[in-house]
């Protein structure tokens, strides 16, 4: 059952991605915590476009509103616009290198992030903090040690 | 895709739809909210077990101290309290202060950016109910913003779209305190330039509003500036209780909204009463 096999690791991974985004942290460090989510989804639409698509973007949206407590639809409707730019691009961001995608991934996160200030500024009041935008550089710090060991995952698990 | 999105944001935010459907989708992501939570837990109940038995017996100690000293308080406590009702009696305005309460623990896992929220391992089954005030041992902390099956939500008092109503406790003048976003800072706006309001200043909940029992301490004034010209002074506050810092907290029961309503408005023609 290769079917059933990958999905089961793609979902684990969305499982820990959503642990991880949620996952207590000190005060100080919380604003340097990578975008998880983002990183592992933009990670599976490269690698297997048809398996993961913008449904899943869409799902994964939804649960991350509901544990976060924003309001429903805010994650979902970046994650699912995000999904659907790397799969029309798939085989163009399959050549990049690793500093390339790298580079994309700062950009994807950061545009996530001003959506997501818009989105929720025009909803409610808030305050935007000085740190708002650190975990752009931590995710692309992050990005091509997370992005070898997907791949070794996905090699080792034979996930096709 | 897109349009579903954006008519699942103004449905959720405009019209509150998903109310009552948050409290089972609320429900379907609490085993994550469970697991990312068990290693914290896991830590300090570890902590707990790996306490020396001389560290245990100070502890003890301590708390029966503690006990004692907390117990003799409450002999006087009892009878200011009779003679607070007989005093409230005599001035016709009746006020209660039986609030049913329950203990609650804190999953500290991270919330949405732009907001201060903080998650609780008490739900709709315990009756958790929306607008719950919320306080711990040092003051009042918040109130129940979103209702799952065994977790809820705490909006605090500093977010930015919090308000609630407070008087000055040294001399009753009544204000309302707002959340700045910062973890530390409450603004009182709308203050005259000539209010009776200094630093240091304690503020306590009114009552008024219904939803918060009246005399829990919210705040300390730490500013209080007035520049000429202007049409109201800038007051700041800081909250009484450890925001970022508390594991366990006290949820409240508010049975009568206007029981603990401070009804000042009737009380005069009581007093005119006797003059006539």
């Amino acid at each position: 059952m290769p079917l059933f096999n990958s999905y089961k690791i793609i979902y684990f991974s969305f499982f820990i991605c959503l642990v991880a985004a949620i996952f207590p942290l000190p005060i100080m460090f919380n604003a340097f915590r990578p975008d998880w989510v983002i990183l592992v989804l933009f990670y599976w639409i490269i690698a297997l476009p048809h398996r993961v698509n913008i449904g899943h973007a869409f799902i994964i949206g939804l649960l991350l509103d509901l544990l976060l407590g924003s309001v429903l639809g805010m994650h979902a409707l970046l994650l699912s616009l995000l999904a659907y730019f790397t799969s029309i691009n798939f085989q163009r961001f399959r050549n990049f290198t690793l500093v390339q995608t790298t580079l994309l991934v700062g950009l994807f996160i950061f545009i996530s992030k001003v959506t997501l200030y818009w989105i929720a500024s025009s909803m409610q009041e808030i305050v935007l903090h000085r740190h708002y935008f650190w975990s752009i550089f931590t995710s692309m710090i992050v990005w091509p040690w997370f992005f070898l060991f997907m791949r070794y995952l996905r090699i080792r698990f034979k996930v096709i | 895709m897109v349009a579903c999105c954006v008519a699942l944001l103004i449905a959720d935010s405009q019209f509150k739809l998903f109310a009552s459907a948050r409290v089972y989708l609320n429900s379907i992501v609490s085993p994550i909210q469970y697991v990312a939570d068990a290693p914290q837990k896991m830590f300090s109940s570890l902590s707990e077990n790996l306490m020396t038995r001389q560290a245990l017996l100070e502890r003890n100690q301590q708390l029966e101290k503690e006990n004692l000293h907390l117990k003799a308080d409450r002999l006087l406590l009892g009878q200011l309290q009779s003679e607070n009702k007989q005093l409230r009696e005599l001035l016709n305005s009746k006020r209660q202060f039986k609030y049913k309460r329950m203990i609650t623990e804190v999953m500290s896992l991270r919330s949405d950016p732009f907001t201060h929220q903080l998650l609780i391992d008490k739900g709709a089954s315990d009756g958790v109910y929306l607008g719950q005030p919320v306080i711990n041992e040092q003051g009042v902390v918040g109130q129940v913003s979103q209702v799952g099956s065994t977790t809820s939500r705490v909006i605090l008092i500093v977010d930015a779209s919090h308000g609630i109503p407070v008087r000055v406790q040294r001399n009753d003048a009544v204000a309302i305190v707002h959340g700045s976003g910062a973890w530390d800072k409450l603004n009182v706006p709308f203050v005259q330039s000539n209010a009776d309001i200094r630093e240091g200043d304690l503020l306590v909940t009114s009552g008024l509003g219904g939803r918060f029992p009246a005399g829990y301490p919210v705040a300390k004034i730490s500013r209080f500036e007035y520049q000429e010209g202007e049409l109201y002074a800038t007051v700041t506050a800081t909250p009484v209780a450890d925001l970022d810092r508390s594991r366990y907290l006290l949820l409240l029961w508010n049975d009568d909204p206007l029981a603990g309503a401070d009804l000042t408005l009737d009380s005069p023609e009581v007093l005119d009463a006797p003059v006539q």
